[in-house]
């Protein structure tokens, strides 16, 4: 468990309004692999500039739910909307059909994802890996991108590493340096799955204090898996339990972490704090 | 078996003209084979179903057939087309050599693209790289590290089979050395100093492959 910090809660905060366009919306979303089926009926929304953590037990779906929102799992029923629009799949003439890739790939590029194992590209340096998307994706000049990238590499305290290769690093400071490559795209929406469970327990806290930073600073709608209990309760404006694929409760952290409702929950709980 | 410095010195710039051939031929059907073997190996992806398969029934064929054979089957085709009959048979041997060899050098590219972690192409997709970018900055530099060495070595294996060349008339290395041989009846000095130059040209190569080997492993 990290240190129990004195930060505000996120629930101090008015929480984002949900009656604005949802930055994220799941609807009617079925996911099977093969004859599996993980998720089925699943409804719910983020709102902009909301965080809301996904918890639940092993298998119950929280990574395959992020994994569908970066397009990294075919959608095999249902849609999903960012911001209003459709990502993979739009209902035409009463017939799902599916988007041209060109489609989705446009509205993928609002989103970033932060993966366990950090995925980095050993080929190139880490300015590289920054500045790979913003140069070749958002067509920004070499100097501009390499600018901010710096910028970004100072923020998450890595400024004088730019020209290492990722592999000569720990894994706190791979973790950060993809932090830094997902944020260089200006996403709205942050996809984060158990960013931290990878590493070695002394280098959680940095990985963590950097998160932190962006949750306070920014506007970023966030959806994040994560097993670091009190970070969840700091940062984030709803918890949802998961459980087998479907939602089984919902609410502030503080709700959910001092009062749940439902036994599964309570047993979740105990067996991660 | 007595050895003539004479003989020696006589046949060492005749063998040297046909070791010219001999890498020309090695040159210019790596650099086929390099090239022929990638595409060869991306297409299988890409393509209709039908010219996949056409493609794998071509490779099986090159790979299950003798280079000697297949080397006289284009020559001999050649010299009954008119437009044809000109091209040098040098031209013929590396094309054929070449095409031979990218059969298995895609394969080598085929396994170095398959070892790329799926993490890699996961990242990419996050962050929304269009896939040509994605093949060319993230997939293959990755790959190439595990396929250089092999098409090092197949590039070894292609200059040692170049003496088949002699099957279309090509004098390389060996058949320069045959003929001198039957000519002077010089066979000891002509073969032992084409052993030697192949062995000059082809052991440097392994080491310098074994070490860009060791290199490549990490990064
Ligand atoms: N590629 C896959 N193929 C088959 N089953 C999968 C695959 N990915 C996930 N699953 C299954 O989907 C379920 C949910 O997995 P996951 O989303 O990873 O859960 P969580 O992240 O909550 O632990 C599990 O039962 C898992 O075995
Ligand atoms: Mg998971």
């Amino acid at each position: 468990m990290p240190p129990t910090e004195n930060i505000p809660s996120a629930t101090g905060e008015t929480a984002p309004s949900a009656s604005a366009t949802p930055a994220i919306e799941f609807k009617d979303v079925e996911k099977s692999f093969g004859k599996t089926t993980v998720l089925k009926d699943l409804n719910f929304s983020v709102a902009p500039g909301e965080r809301v953590t996904l918890i639940g037990p092993s298998g119950s779906g929280k990574t395959t739910i992020l994994r569908l929102v970066m397009t990294l799992e075919e959608l095999t029923g249902g849609y999903i909307y960012i911001d209003g629009k459709p990502l993979t799949h739009t209902e035409r003439d009463g017939k799902r059909v599916e988007l041209p890739s060109k489609v989705t790939r446009s509205m993928t590029t609002r989103i970033g994802m932060v993966f366990q194992q950090f995925n980095l590209f050993p080929n190139m340096t880490v300015l590289e890996n920054i500045i790979e998307a913003p140069v070749h994706v958002l067509g920004k000049s070499k100097a501009e991108a390499s600018k901010e990238a710096k910028a970004l590499l100072e923020k998450v305290g890595l400024a004088e590493k730019a020209d290492e290769h990722p592999t000569r690093l720990s894994g706190g400071q791979q973790q950060r340096v993809a932090i830094a490559r997902a944020l260089a795209m200006s996403p709205e929406i942050l996809l984060l799955d158990e960013v931290t469970s990878a590493l070695d327990p002394e280098l959680v806290g940095d990985v963590l204090a950097v998160l932190r930073d962006i949750a306070e600073t920014t506007d970023i709608t966030m959806l994040l898996v994560t097993h670091e209990m009190q970070f969840a309760r700091d940062v984030s404006h709803r918890v949802m339990m998961f459980d087998g694929g479907q939602v089984l409760e919902e609410g502030p952290p503080d709700q959910i972490f001092n009062n749940p409702e439902h036994e599964r929950t309570r047993s979740f709980l105990s067996s991660v704090l | 078996m007595i050895w003539n410095w004479e003989f020696a010195a006589e046949a060492l710039p005749i063998l040297l003209r046909g070791f010219v051939n001999t890498l020309i031929a090695t040159a210019v059907g790596t650099l086929i084979a390099v090239v022929l073997g990638l595409i060869i190996a991306v297409a299988i992806r890409g393509l209709p179903r039908w010219i996949n398969w056409l493609i794998r029934l071509l490779v099986a064929f090159v790979r299950n057939t003798p280079l000697i054979m297949q080397l006289m089957f284009v020559y001999f085709i050649f010299a009954g087309i008119p437009g044809l009959v000109d091209i040098p048979a040098l031209v013929v041997g590396f094309i054929v050599i070449g095409i031979h060899y990218s059969t298995y050098m895609s394969e080598s590219y085929r396994a170095g693209i398959d070892a790329v972690p799926p993490g890699q192409h996961e990242a990419a997709t996050a962050l929304s790289l269009p896939p040509v970018r994605k093949f060319t900055a993230v997939v293959l530099p990755q790959a190439l590290r595990a396929t250089v060495p092999s098409l090092g070595n197949y590039a070894v294996a292609m200059f040692k089979d170049t003496p088949f060349l002699f099957a279309i008339s090509v004098v390389e290395l060996v058949t320069s050395a045959q003929q001198f041989g039957a000519a002077k009846f010089a066979y000891t000095e002509a073969f032992t100093l084409a052993g030697i130059i192949f062995l000059a040209a082809s052991y440097p190569t392994s080491l310098l492959i074994q070490r860009m080997e060791k290199r490549l492993a990490t990064y």
